[in-house]
């Protein structure tokens, strides 16, 4: 299956995301605006995810929370700007943690072949935003990884 | 704090020859001349870059006889490294929830024709 691929480039206050999945378009794009499929993928196992509202059109609002297993919650909100369709998904991000810093997110979902490319670009005020959120909108159950600091240089040195 | 670090390491990473100069060091300590060799760039220049990763906290530098050498300190770049891997390991677990979903997505759509009230019923059971 596909590999989870992140940029986050240094000096640009942008994080992109793209992903393979085996699957159509129409269904990929039903999983990421269906609340009831929503929160059953979004988030890592350990967090429990509640879906306050989730009003998938222009100008509509969704609002969830993530609770971790000691019970600390964490509150994401934003807006649907322009009608999602698979083309294009437009929405407004904020952690809750963090009032006042929004980033911009699209996402795009391109078929080749039955497998479906998903593209998600969220744009941020700020490259220390973009870091700020990174660093403490995602800690809920955080593990340690391996430090591969050699692979990392190979990575910045490629980018 | 950490966050003021991480943007200081950031700008410093900012730049590809900056970056070129710490893969250098990964390979152990040099001199401005050894380090400048490979560029096309003045020898003022690279001590320019060295300063902003020494600022950053990037690379310290020690005076041996009348050469003064580089070394690569790497915790600040853990730090990057650890950052990266926290959000990574986000977008990796969901989306491989995403993958099992789908699939199971797709095993009941077989025969479905309207609402997906049978495929939402077949994947709440595995949360």
């Amino acid at each position: 299956m596909g590999k989870t691929q992140i940029t986050a480039e240094p000096g640009i206050p942008q994080i992109i995301i793209t992903r393979e999945f085996d699957a159509a378009r129409d269904l990929v794009f039903r999983a990421y605006t269906d609340p009831e499929l929503v929160v059953q993928w979004l988030g890592p196992r350990d967090l429990t995810m509640t879906i306050d509202q989730y009003d998938v059109r222009d100008g509509g609002k969704w609002r969830y929370v993530s609770t971790d297993a000691a019970g600390n919650e964490y509150g994401f909100h934003g807006v649907f700007h322009g009608t999602p369709s698979p083309d294009g998904i437009v929405q407004t991000f904020e952690f809750e943690g963090m009032p006042g810093h929004v980033s911009l997110d699209t996402l795009t979902l391109e078929e080749q072949g039955g497998r479906t490319l998903a593209r998600s670009v969220s744009t941020f005020q700020s490259v220390e935003d973009r870091d700020g959120m990174v660093a403490s909108g995602m800690e809920g159950g955080v593990h340690e990884s391996h430090e591969r600091l050699t692979e990392l240089l190979a990575k910045l040195q490629a980018g | 704090m950490a966050g003021d670090r991480l943007s200081l390491v950031f700008g410093a990473l900012a730049d590809p020859i900056r970056r070129a100069i710490l893969t250098r060091l990964t390979e152990g300590d040099a001199t401005v001349a050894e380090i400048a060799a490979p560029f096309s760039v003045s020898q003022p220049a690279i001590s320019r870059h060295l300063k902003v990763l020494e600022q950053a906290g990037l690379i310290s530098r020690t005076r041996r006889a009348t050469a003064r050498l580089s070394h690569l300190d790497a915790e600040p770049l853990r730090e990057v490294t650890t950052w990266l891997a926290r959000y990574q390991r986000f977008w990796d677990e969901s989306h491989e929830r995403l993958d099992e979903l789908l699939a199971a997505l797709q095993g009941e759509g077989k025969d479905e024709s309207g609402r997906d009230n049978a495929v939402l019923a077949k994947g709440t059971d595995d949360g």
